[in-house]
């Protein structure tokens, strides 16, 4: 595994509201913000941390499925009219279902690794509320493989995917167990969710959040094995960030100070295709993260906190065991005793992750590194004590098939 | 039946063999099914409820729909409204599909051209034109083993078409009457129908409201007794039973509930003018009670003139000539009748209504409306009424609140010991409801007191009962 040859930073972050459901000034039933409004916010947001918005030299934007959601495609036309320096510079647009805006992180970081770049604006956003959940369930339901698993999927194709990893994991593990850190990672990414403004959950109210994450899971319904709870929310959203080197982020004029510092970084991909061979592993996660940590010549104890997908609560406790943090079947009481907790020994999703911020599914992977440098900055709303210098993100899309493990530590 | 009795295994074995009899005959009634007043109000409902039914019963036997083996046949004499139904019909299939999605997912699992969720509604929502069939001719009927009726409340008009009918359907065709007041025996003795007839009383609107009221007669057989519960359940309704007197529960407590606010009218004008008692009459039934609508609005939503006819009803089968009142003839005279236009908003008729709410209120004396922005008289009203207690809560707040209970405990206990007036002629509204549910009970109407109660709950969306333990 190839070391990093130059330092790589990240600063300048900013996410939007996540709005959906939730929030008090959700209303389905009347107009709401078009993309247009995240994209201007979230450029706005990271172009006024920046002293020279004129030093871009390339621009990524992120996206899953804008062309059926809002019915729009070439985004990377909208680069120059997020950050005008980027008329006439290299602009692209990824896409790699839920995990765009990881892919959005990896190029950026390899433009500036490939010296084509000192400087790279990284968005990422998505727009859901525009139809309906079962038809939105249709439209992510992309993130599988269409002509091999629809058909035969569940009308809310991906909770009943998680819904099966799920049932896996309490086969193997004991469903009782499972339920319970499932329902504690539900109480605890809420908790973290009212401390974020930003938050899509910052208006839950609800007192005994545990016992709304224990409520039995209800087949005819929903799905098998997870309640409503267990999943991550129909969000709109936007986040942008800047990846830069020491060069271009002097050029930008940020200080190092505000920044961190891409320690390890790679991507990894499944097959599509195929069926995961253990619903009980993450193995792609798996994957990215062990490169990632080797690039950064680190060890799971030299990790401070941790930025996990968790679109399915359950998806958390798997991303905690198949990258190492727990060893297999001890995902849920590690997270039970408290060691996720923003007071813990392992602060995760500090700011309410995806299911307590929201899920704005090609803005998530940019989110998550904002928040990655939010907090070891020392900057975030719901800051967690900084006990070690390194911080670890996972962006996960589908199946656990396009996965990006990014690795910061303080600058 | 002696063994059935006897043994009590064999008794549970008898039970279920009925219940699985019944369910067969069901699924095989649902397959030719006709409508009559089906554009109206209550049937263009009712064809929601049966076409959902019906296309989820052939998915789930045949996997496809259209097949051609199920008929659902809506009559009406209004052609352009036929039109409008089918429209409605569409658009209401829609919701109830996408609601459904995961059950229609199972159900089409077999079929390759179905994939995304999209595709199962579009599906669905298109093939289940083809289950539909629009005539003008109630004899259309003649193939159907279930007719449900759900014409005007006339017992001549319904007789001309039961007589025609009898001689057309099978012979084991059941009929379903909407009415709300005619007694059954008076339609099956005088059509000739054998008992095959049941009061199957939806309540408005059908797709929405969860009561039924089932009323069977003397003569009212078994077999379409059966088959109206298991339908009932098939379509998520609470059934209620009521005996066949004249107004059943709901109207028999609703039309009393009515001359009751004309009493309270005529007292109150002893000091206010005929158009401030009404106003005030209205506010004491919906706030100080903590109903949905005030007992006004809910005469013009049901309709002056379809008050008016079923009094009528109540008075000749009931024999009690209390049931008529000058006021509402009045009304009825200068043709203002309230009721909805075809967009469902409400018409005006002892109030008026901008955007369905409550601005005005006529006044039979100078024939016209007095708007609430005319001068100060409502303040006037409202001053006199005094406030509401203090722990009030409105009544779309307590719909869904799972303190409900406890928080009408407390506004009655304050109500019932204020001396305000809306308080106190509240009390005395309260305890008129609850002698009429009593009455009811006591005159052979309701069975119990409970079903009373289920009926203003289910069917008039009453926060309570009028038998309760708040008061």
């Amino acid at each position: 595994m190839k070391k990093l040859h130059k330092k790589i930073y990240v600063a300048a972050g900013y996410y939007t509201v996540s709005f959906g459901s939730g929030r008090k000034e959700f209303n389905p039933r009347k107009p709401m913000p078009a993309f247009e409004t995240y994209l201007a916010e979230t450029a706005k947001g990271t172009l006024s941390q920046v002293k020279n918005p004129d030093a871009f030299d390339e621009g990524v934007i992120a996206n899953f499925m804008a062309g059926r959601f809002i019915k729009q495609g070439n985004l990377a036309g909208f680069l120059p009219n997020m950050v005008p320096c980027l008329k006439h510079k290299p602009c692209i647009r990824v896409e790699g279902a839920c995990g765009s805006g990881g892919l959005g992180l990896a190029t950026g970081i390899k433009a500036v690794l490939a010296e084509q770049a000192e400087s790279v604006f990284v968005a990422g956003f998505e727009v859901q509320n525009t139809v309906k959940a079962v038809y939105g369930a249709d439209i992510l339901a992309g993130a599988g493989y269409h002509g091999g698993e629809r058909k035969a999927g569940h009308a809310f194709f991906f909770p009943g995917v998680f819904s099966d990893r799920a049932g896996a994991y309490y086969q193997k593990h004991g469903a009782e167990l499972a339920r319970r850190g499932m329902a504690k990672w539900f109480e605890i990414a809420i908790t973290n969710a009212r401390k974020n403004k930003r938050a899509q959950e910052f208006h839950n109210a609800e007192k005994d959040l545990f016992a709304l994450g224990m409520m039995p899971p209800n087949p005819k319904a929903f799905v098998e094995h997870l309640n409503f709870f267990d999943c991550s929310k129909v969000s709109d959203g936007a986040a942008s960030l800047v990846i830069a080197s020491e060069e271009g982020l002097a050029r930008l004029g940020v200080s190092e100070h505000d920044a961190v510092e891409v320690a390890g970084f790679a991507s990894a991909e499944g097959n599509i295709t195929e069926k995961p061979y253990d619903l009980t592993d993450l193995d792609t996660t798996a994957a990215a993260g062990q490169r990632a940590l080797q690039m950064a010549g680190l060890r799971h104890g030299d990790i401070g906190t941790l930025e996990l997908h968790d679109c399915f609560t359950i998806t958390g406790l798997l991303a905690l065991e198949s990258l190492g943090f727990a060893d297999r079947g001890t995902a849920a009481q590690f997270v039970l005793d408290g060691h996720t907790a923003t007071d813990g020994k392992l602060p995760t999703n500090s700011s309410g992750g995806l299911v307590g911020y929201g899920h704005p599914t090609g803005a998530s992977g940019v989110r998550q590194l904002v928040d990655l440098q939010l907090q070891l900055t020392g900057k975030a709303e719901n800051q967690a004590p900084i006990k070690k210098d390194h911080g670890l993100m996972i962006s996960m899309g589908g199946n656990d098939r396009t996965v990006t493990c990014v690795i910061v530590k303080r600058a | 039946m002696r063994i059935v009795v006897e043994h009590g295994s064999q008794k549970v074995y008898f039970s279920r063999y009925m219940k699985e009899i019944t369910t067969m005959v069901l699924n095989e009634a649902l397959k030719n099914v006709t409508v009559l007043g089906a554009a109206g109000k209550m049937g263009s409902g009712i064809s929601l409820l049966l076409l959902q039914e019906m296309a989820r019963l052939e998915l789930e036997q045949t996997g496809r729909l259209g097949s051609g083996g199920f008929v659902l046949n809506l009559v009406d004499t209004n052609e352009t409204a036929l039109g409008e139904l089918r429209r409605y019909l569409r658009k209401q299939l829609v919701k109830y599909a996408e609601k459904n999605i995961v059950m229609l997912r199972i159900y089409t699992k077999d079929n390759p051209a179905l994939v995304d969720n999209s595709d199962v509604i579009e599906s669905f929502v298109n093939d289940s034109q083809d289950l539909l069939r629009t005539n003008t001719d109630p004899l259309s009927a003649k193939s159907s083993k279930l007719v449900f009726e759900a014409i005007i409340e006339d017992l001549d008009v319904k007789l001309g078409v039961y007589n025609n009918l009898n001689r057309v359907c099978p012979p084991d065709t059941m009929y379903f009457t909407n009415t709300s007041s005619i007694p059954i025996s008076e339609i099956d003795s005088k059509a000739g129908l054998g008992g095959r007839i049941i009061g199957y009383h939806f309540y408005n609107p059908p797709a929405v409201q969860k009561l039924v009221e089932l009323i069977s007669s003397a003569g009212t057989t078994t077999d379409i007794k059966n088959i109206s519960m298991e339908l009932g359940k098939r379509l998520k309704k609470t059934i209620v039973p009521s005996n066949d007197k004249a107004g059943f529960i709901g109207n028999g407590h609703f039309l009393r509930d009515v001359l009751y606010s004309f009493d309270l009218v005529s007292e109150l004008q002893k000091r206010f003018a005929p158009h401030e008692a009404v106003y005030c009459v209205n506010k004491i039934t919906q706030d100080f009670m903590v109903r949905p609508m005030g007992i006004f609005q809910l005469h013009d939503y049901v309709g002056v003139d379809v008050c008016r006819h079923i009094l009528a009803i109540m008075k000749t089968y009931l024999g009690n000539p209390g049931f008529e009142n000058e006021t509402i003839n009045a009304m009825y005279k200068n043709k203002i009748i309230g009721g909805q236009f075809a967009d469902g908003s409400q018409k005006d008729g002892f109030l008026k209504y901008e955007k369905n709410k409550p601005v005005g209120v006529y006044s039979l004396q100078e024939n016209r409306y007095i708007l609430f922005s005319e001068g100060d008289w409502t303040r006037k009203c409202d001053d006199h009424l005094g406030a509401l207690p203090k722990s009030y809560t409105p009544w779309k707040a307590l719909l869904g609140d799972k303190k409900k209970a406890d928080k009408l405990g407390i506004y009655f206990k304050e109500l019932f010991s204020s001396d305000a007036a809306g308080c106190v002629h509240a009390r005395k509204y309260l305890e008129c409801s609850r002698s009429i549910a009593r009455e009811l009970v006591k005159d052979g109407v309701a069975n119990r007191i409970e079903d009373v109660n289920q009926v203003l709950e289910n069917g008039f969306f009453h926060v309570y009962g009028p038998e309760n333990t708040y008061f």
